[in-house]
């Protein structure tokens, strides 16, 4: 649940930098839900005819340019302007990406009843840069989406692996696993690395889902509500097989997705920590004292005999 | 008769066969004439799981070099396991 400004809580930014993405069912409110999607329609259709060299449909909403500010795409009347700047919605852009970010790209997945159309799993775009800075994309499900019917599939906590977006494909199903479903006005917000995939939609019913891509224009560090920050945020010593606390950033860092077991979920922890340190801001937190050790010995290396 | 390929790919969380598995993918050469896996997710508990229900061990995966300023990243699942079956099936 985000902070009465709309902001998310370190809880729930800690949350996101261990499974990549937060769902926020219902967001959206109905006066918005249904009359989008005649507007989703005309973007699809103009976002094709665009590629595709055709002319565009008219009434429907002007599409921005990648590098636009957000506060700039989509102006009024727009329904998708009003959905993205509602401010439930702003606080959780504001806290991930900061004020005002910048417009990547967009597009409609309307997958129509009936639909066979599957992916393999992928990673959007190209193999990640090493640091730890990172996009949102917004996934909004504007109708209800039973299940079963074509909702994202998705695969927690893969975020943060560096891979190429073929590479994944051959994963065809790993443990805990997700498929989206759920009422009209979800949002779903995901690190721009999480593993994904749309589904073949059996139903009789469209499945419909607008995502945006958004890209900081500032660094990334506590720009979130940050009433319960001293309280979560650890020192370096939270460390399990020493004296661990269960209240902290670490201990929701230290949960582990099915797909994660045995001693990778050491790894795991390092890089979640890697992201919290920048985050927060804390170039000597950690999670159970990996980056730690190795970074007092170096230490030692480096000083005269 | 004919022989066709069924394989099956078992990520396991380490690098023994006798691991719990966290991935799998199945590729059938006969078109769904031979047998299927095991209803259930995943179709096995571990590697040695499949060997006992006489799937055949192809692939076994090797410990990876360590790149030097790479040790700690996390990429691709490592412990990707492949078996298959060869089954007689109806030309």
């Amino acid at each position: 649940m985000p902070a009465a400004n709309h902001k998310l809580t370190t809880q729930e930014m800690a949350r996101f930098v261990a499974d990549g993405y937060l769902r926020f069912d219902g967001l959206v409110p109905q006066e918005i839900n249904e009359p989008v999607i005649e507007e989703l329609r005309l973007l699809e259709v103009n976002k094709i005819n665009q590629m595709l060299g055709v002319p565009l449909q008219e009434g429907g909403p002007q599409q921005p340019a990648s590098l636009t500010p957000l506060s700039q795409c989509y102006p009024a009347p727009s329904l998708l302007g009003a959905m993205l700047n509602l401010p439930a919605v702003q606080g959780i852009i504001e806290s991930l990406v900061g004020p005002d970010p910048l417009f990547d790209h967009d597009f409609v997945h309307r997958l129509p009843a009936g639909s066979d159309y599957q992916q393999h799993l992928h990673v959007d775009a190209v193999v990640d840069s090493a640091d730890p800075t990172f996009d949102i994309q917004l996934f909004y499900y504007p109708r209800d989406v039973a299940p079963g019917a074509g909702g994202t599939r998705f695969v927690p906590a893969t975020h943060l692996r560096r891979t190429r977006a073929e590479g994944v494909g051959r994963y065809q199903h790993l443990a805990g696993e997700q498929q989206y479903h759920g009422v009209a006005g979800t949002l779903m917000v995901f690190h721009h690395g999480l593993w994904h995939a749309g589904q073949p939609n059996p139903s009789d019913t469209d499945r419909w889902m607008y995502k945006i891509r958004l890209n900081p224009r500032v660094p990334q560090i506590r720009l979130w509500d940050l009433d319960d920050f001293e309280e979560k945020h650890n020192d370096a010593s939270d460390h399990t097989f020493a004296l661990m606390r269960q209240d902290s950033v670490a201990q929701v860092l230290r949960t582990m997705q099915p797909w994660q077991k045995g001693h990778e979920q050491r790894y795991e922890q390092m890089q979640r920590a890697r992201l919290w340190r920048y985050l927060s801001g804390d170039p000597a937190f950690d999670v159970d004292y990996y980056h730690t050790r190795i970074e007092q010995r170096a230490r030692l290396a480096g000083e005269p005999g | 008769m004919t022989t066709r390929q069924q394989v099956l790919y078992l990520w396991l969380a380490e690098g023994a066969l006798d691991t719990e598995t966290v991935g799998w993918a199945f590729h059938d050469g006969t078109r769904g004439e031979g047998p299927q896996l095991p209803e259930g997710e995943p179709p096995y508990p571990s590697g040695q799981a499949a060997l006992e229900d006489g799937w055949f061990l192809i692939q076994s995966p090797a410990p990876a070099p360590l790149h030097p300023g790479a040790e700690y990243e996390v990429t691709y699942l490592a412990n990707e396991f492949v078996f298959e079956r060869r089954i007689e099936i109806r030309s």
